[in-house]
């Protein structure tokens, strides 16, 4: 066995993820944490950043450089109550910069906290009775469900169960309550983690709970995928997949994306054990010497999808049943007013890159201020960084609909498709790993792209297009039909071939192009697909038909 | 008669030296070389150590073996160079591993051997932790390496159109600079072994061949003495460099000026000031002009030369410090009793804090001919700046840590001048000496308090304590409104904590939290252990503001004092007298 990973060192050493914390917070010498402090506070649900825009100018300066915190909160399944959105839209004006911005894991960010502001940010939101525990680092991130299932009844069981799951797979060490909230220390009982162990998991874990027909989680994108299975209304049980992953590393052929293997059908009340059996299986059999091999994914596929299955069923105790059928219709939110099982209503907004902020003439935090001031029901933050709220009774619409027009923001269904369901990670200036422009370009290229659609008669299509900073795929760009990947300031690796229903993987068609090479490529391709499509055929899967992209892997449902 | 002293196998004086000596000696009688005994040691009384050479015991240690860098944004080059460096020791060479953020230019140019892995970014762009290394061997400054013998390993990806751009702009510019290449440069594309294991292979092999041949042929070095003749008035200095060490929306605006001071000036200490020659701001000026409705273009007569009174207002006369006998004399000539009220006895000094010559001539106008004018103000005086280095760090330099005053009209003359002057410009100075501002023995601890600008003197105390090899402790206060965009040479006090030069640093941000915090509140802070530093002979250094920071300090050290060791008032102030009267008070405030 070849040597540890530094990380897993620095785990081993934290005394369960306290590390020097406390002593890093307290060094007014500068606003960063001690290096090994950095891996550790991911446990804690924040990442130390800095602005990367001033980076130059400070270092001219001698100043280090503009360090600041990022927060995500813990949030299963994306459900928040209208109090808790006030409590966390006042946070960010206080300590972050202003904004929050839903993820595409259904939690919220607060950007631009100062270090000596952290501990008192992180208070606060707990006091609200949000934690962040677990939203980064070796563990069981965010809890995703269906944010609006077609059968609205049951997204109180998906959510039910996000919610059990994530508190199943909760760390347990006290290191945060001392931290952050003055908990008292324990003395004397060894602090033991049942089912992390002392070094937690070799790498991130995700998890998900999908109702059909909808796949807004990105279900074969996750490590764990729990798709709900209901006959006649009820709950019967779940498919369990796993083993998907997204992230790669530019250049590095050991790295790939990976969609989840459905293993087979278990009854609701086994969830929680085989949810365990998996995640204690990748914490005993996952490379714990090279980060880039550690997710599941590369696990299962050293030692095979049989062999995995396996392992999770002696753990769990049980036998797997035969997958049941399901399907899934597309992967994208409906924009809107949907009517819910209880005569009340869900409305959809469409927020672009799930930023809460009051830009120009848009003034989503102003308007969802005045709302969550008023709306009894609650919030929920959809896997496609938009917000839902559900709960509202019929005769209400009209008020919410006065609410946001007064500030200038509508749900967005007369946008275009492709605005629609298009996705990009924050990136610049605040994420370290990006190595071009996302959340802040995003606008724009969609503009230019609506052209093409436009020239070409397609504007009323429905195209998936997602753009990342870095190949890390946080905005899950490997699915889509149209991907942008980011290689360096203003150029991106351009990948093809994806759909709209999270099942199929696209390829890398460019390399390291830039925005008029990519409009150019597009503007070709859309011309031909408009001539040359079938009725009703989407851009991806037109694209393998004719093999302009081969199709690199695909979900097959039962 | 004495035996001819035999001259020992190694001294420092090289052959035809050693044969001068012997042919001296040889043959003297007792007396006469007693004579010379003293004759030399006068000699080595008289002359100044060259600050490089007092540095060269260290030196020789750093350059001997193989330099080995990294310059990583991902860690690949990081890791490559890990390896290179373990087969480098493995193979029995004596091997060193440095990061190119902690390089610089003169450790480079001491090395003997260096072999350097570096990446380059995106679109061509430095690894971070190399941009400040680079910059400075790209710079005309740069100094000659020809003492060095390099190789390059670049890291790339060929899908870029510059590929491995900065491996290639670095192999370049250190032949440019005289080093000598040991191998072609490797330039590394995504599989990076293909490259890297037979550059690795014959890089070793050319370095272990070097260094063998460096160590046949050491060469003790040759202690040349510098002419010691100091040159007398003011020194003419160029500025090298300037930057801002406060950032552009920061509420003061503070710059960090790099001087030329050749080796022929007189030397400086750290805890001396310099005196800059200045010029008056040509807002200033013009305002002046406009105020007394003067033509700046007629000649005037001053100090026996004629001139026009633009360059007499611009670079001769005082025109933002008041002076007494000015202001008398405008009350006097413009019929203004009131303002003969405002600066008679007491209130003048009150008066003339907030004010300067054109705030008085807008309220109290005085007709005036230009030559009565240039006859009434007084001469320009220097303006003096604590010296922020030591030439034992920077040598044929001094460096500057200027806070430049711009307060609605009214300018600081020589902050401004400094502020405006461009790399090559010029400027007369002079150094004042400050004999009662030095640092103590090495072994001394020293607490040293320098909110603001004031932390200039303790730059070059830090620095000289490093070079000197120091072993007493150094403790840092340090205050200003807000810790991102005023905390000046941040990065290198984290540098000197990290080495081990600065022991300890308190700072106080007054602006940061709702109640205001500065210096002395962060020694009431720390009592016990100021207290105890003291009670360890430490000496306490306080340099900036006199009016407000230093009696604030001074209060909050002797109840500092008083509180550990349970003094009342009077015992109190009397250990801290005795502090004063044993020098180990030291005060430099403005």
């Amino acid at each position: 066995m070849s040597t540890l990973s530094a990380v897993e060192g620095i785990k081993a050493r934290s005394r369960n993820l306290r590390g020097t914390l406390l002593e890093s917070l307290a060094d007014p010498i500068t606003g960063a944490l001690a290096e090994d402090d950095q891996q550790l506070i991911k446990f804690h649900g924040s990442y130390q950043q800095d602005d990367r825009d001033s980076r130059e100018l400070r270092r001219q300066t001698r100043l280090e450089p503009d360090y600041s915190f990022m927060i995500r909160t813990r949030t299963p399944g994306g459900v928040v109550s209208p109090a808790q959105w006030l409590a966390l839209d006042a946070l960010a004006r206080r300590y972050a910069n202003g904004s929050l911005r839903l993820t595409t894991r259904q939690a919220f960010q607060l950007h631009g906290v100062i270090k000596r502001e952290l501990k008192a940010t992180i208070a606060a939101i707990n006091a609200s009775l949000i934690d962040t525990i677990a939203a980064c680092g070796d563990v069981n991130r965010n809890v995703m469900a269906s944010a609006n299932p077609v059968e609205s009844a049951a997204h109180a069981l998906a959510y039910d169960w996000a919610r059990r799951l994530s508190e199943h797979l909760l760390p347990h060490t006290r290191a945060y309550h001392e931290i952050w909230l003055d908990g008292e220390k324990v003395a004397g009982t060894e602090e033991v983690e049942p089912i992390y162990g002392p070094t937690y998991l070799p790498r991130k874990f995700k998890a998900a709970i999908a109702v059909p027909p909808l796949n807004d989680v990105d279900l074969f994108a996750q490590d764990l995928g729990f798709v709900a299975i209901l006959e006649g209304g009820e709950l019967a049980g779940f498919n369990v997949a796993v083993g998907g992953g997204l992230g790669t590393t530019h250049g590095d052929a050991s790295t790939y994306p990976r969609l989840a293997n459905v293993l087979g059908f278990l009854p609701p009340e086994s969830l929680l054990a085989v949810a365990e059996a998996v995640v204690t299986a990748q914490r005993d059999l996952g490379d714990r010497s090279n980060r880039k091999q550690s997710r599941l994914k590369y696990t299962i596929d050293r030692i095979g999808v049989e062999a995995f299955k396996a392992e999770v069923e002696a753990r769990a105790g049980l036998r797997l049943a035969p997958p049941r059928p399901f399907h899934f219709e597309h992967n994208g939110d409906r924009f809107g007013w949907i009517e819910g099982h209880r005569g009340d209503w869900h409305l959809t907004l469409r927020i672009e890159s799930g930023r809460i902020a009051d830009v120009g003439e848009r003034h989503w935090a102003s308007a969802l201020r005045a709302i969550a001031a008023e709306h009894q029901g609650d919030f929920r933050l959809t896997p496609n960084q938009n917000l839902i709220v559900a709960g509202v009774p019929a005769a209400q619409r009209t008020r919410i609909e006065a609410l946001l027009a007064e500030h200038g923001v509508s749900a967005g269904s007369e946008r275009s498709p492709l605005r629609q369901r298009a996705l990009a990670c924050v990136a610049l200036p605040t994420c370290p790993l990006a190595m071009a422009e996302a959340e802040r370009y995003l606008p724009d290229l969609l503009t230019r792209v609506e052209a093409l659609l436009l020239r070409h008669d397609l504007i009323a299509q429905p195209i998936s297009l997602r753009i990342t900073g870095c190949p890390n795929g946080c905005a899950r760009p490997y699915l889509a039909e149209i991907a942008l990947i980011g290689k360096a300031p203003g150029r991106y690796n351009l990948h093809l071939g994806g759909d709209l229903k999270g099942q199929r993987l696209n390829r890398l068609y460019r390399e390291n192009i830039a925005e008029t090479e990519i409009l150019d490529l597009l503007d070709e391709l859309l011309g031909r697909y408009a001539a040359e499509r079938r009725p009703e055929e989407p851009f991806g899967d037109y694209l393998i038909r004719h093999a302009v992209v081969l199709p690199f892997a695909t979900v097959l449902t039962p | 008669m004495p035996q001819a002293a035999t001259i020992a196998e190694t001294t420092p004086l090289g052959e035809a030296r050693e044969r001068l000596l012997s042919e001296l000696s040889q043959g003297l009688d007792r007396e006469s070389l007693w004579w010379l005994a003293g004759y030399f040691t006068a000699l080595a009384r008289e002359t100044r150590a060259p600050a490089a050479l007092e540095a060269a015991p260290v030196a020789s240690k750093a350059t001997q073996g193989l330099l080995v860098v990294y310059g990583s944004q991902t860690g690949n080059a990081q890791r490559l160079a890990e390896a290179l460096h373990q087969r480098a020791l493995a193979q029995g060479l004596q091997a060193r591993l440095q990061r190119a953020s902690e390089l610089s230019l003169k450790q480079l140019s001491r090395e003997r051997a260096l072999l350097w892995v570096i990446s380059t970014q995106g679109d061509g762009d430095p690894p971070e932790d190399s941009r400040s290394i680079l910059e400075a061997l790209a710079s005309p400054r740069a100094p000659r390496l020809a003492n060095l013998s390099y190789g390059v390993l670049a890291l790339g990806d060929a899908s870029y159109p510059k590929f491995c751009a900065i491996g290639r702009a670095l192999d370049a510019r250190l032949s440019e600079l005289g080093a000598e290449r040991l191998l072609e440069r490797g330039d590394c594309d995504i599989d990076i072994e293909t490259v890297a294991e037979p550059w690795r292979e014959q890089a070793l092999t050319r370095v272990d061949k070097l260094l063998g041949e460096a160590e046949r042929n050491k060469i003790t070095p040759l202690r040349a003495l510098a002419s010691s003749a100091p040159v007398s008035g003011p020194i003419e200095i160029e500025l090298l460099a300037s930057g801002r060490l406060s950032l552009p929306d920061a509420s003061r605006d503070v710059r960090h000026l790099e001087f030329s001071w050749p080796a022929t000036a007189p030397a400086y200490e750290p805890g001396d000031a310099l005196a800059i020659y200045a010029e008056n701001p040509p807002e200033v000026v013009a305002r002046f002009l406009t105020l007394t409705g003067l033509d700046g273009a007629e000649l005037v007569e001053w100090k026996g030369r004629r001139a026009a009174l633009q360059q007499w207002l611009s670079q001769d006369l005082e025109l933002t410090r008041l002076a007494r006998p000015l202001l008398e004399a405008i009350a006097s000539a413009g019929a203004h009793p009131d303002l003969a009220a405002a600066v008679a006895g007491e209130a003048y000094a009150g008066f003339i804090t907030e004010r300067q010559l054109v705030d008085v001539l807008q309220r109290w106008p005085v007709r005036w001919t230009a030559q009565e004018w240039v006859s009434r103000l007084r001469p320009l005086a220097t303006r003096s700046y604590s010296i922020a280095s030591s030439r034992a760090a920077v040598g044929e330099e001094l460096h500057l840590c200027v806070a430049v005053r711009r307060d609605g009209d009214r300018l600081g003359a020589a902050s401004n001048h400094l502020a405006r002057l461009s790399p090559g410009a010029t400027l007369r100075s002079r150094i004042e000496s400050n004999p009662r501002f030095r640092l103590p023995a090495d072994d001394r601890d020293i607490l040293m308090i320098g909110p603001g600008t004031g932390v200039a003197p303790f730059r070059a105390f830090v620095q000289e304590r490093a070079e000197r090899g120091a072993r007493g402790r150094n403790w840092l206060f340090f205050g200003a409104q807000h810790q991102r965009s005023q905390f000046l040479y941040q990065l290198e006090w984290q540098q000197a904590l990290k080495r081990g030069q600065l022991s300890r640093m308190s700072v106080a941000f007054s602006r940061d939290q709702a109640e205001r915090i500065y210096v002395q509140d962060r020694i009431r802070e720390a009592a016990r252990e100021v207290y105890a530093w003291l009670e360890q002979g430490a000496h306490i250094y306080l340099c900036g503001d006199a009016s407000q920071m230093a009696p604030a300090v001074e209060a909050a050290l002797r109840e500092a004092i008083a509180s550990s060791a349970r003094l009342d008032r009077d015992a109190a102030h009397a250990y801290f007298a005795a502090l004063e009267a044993g020098g180990r008070f030291h005060c430099d405030v403005y």
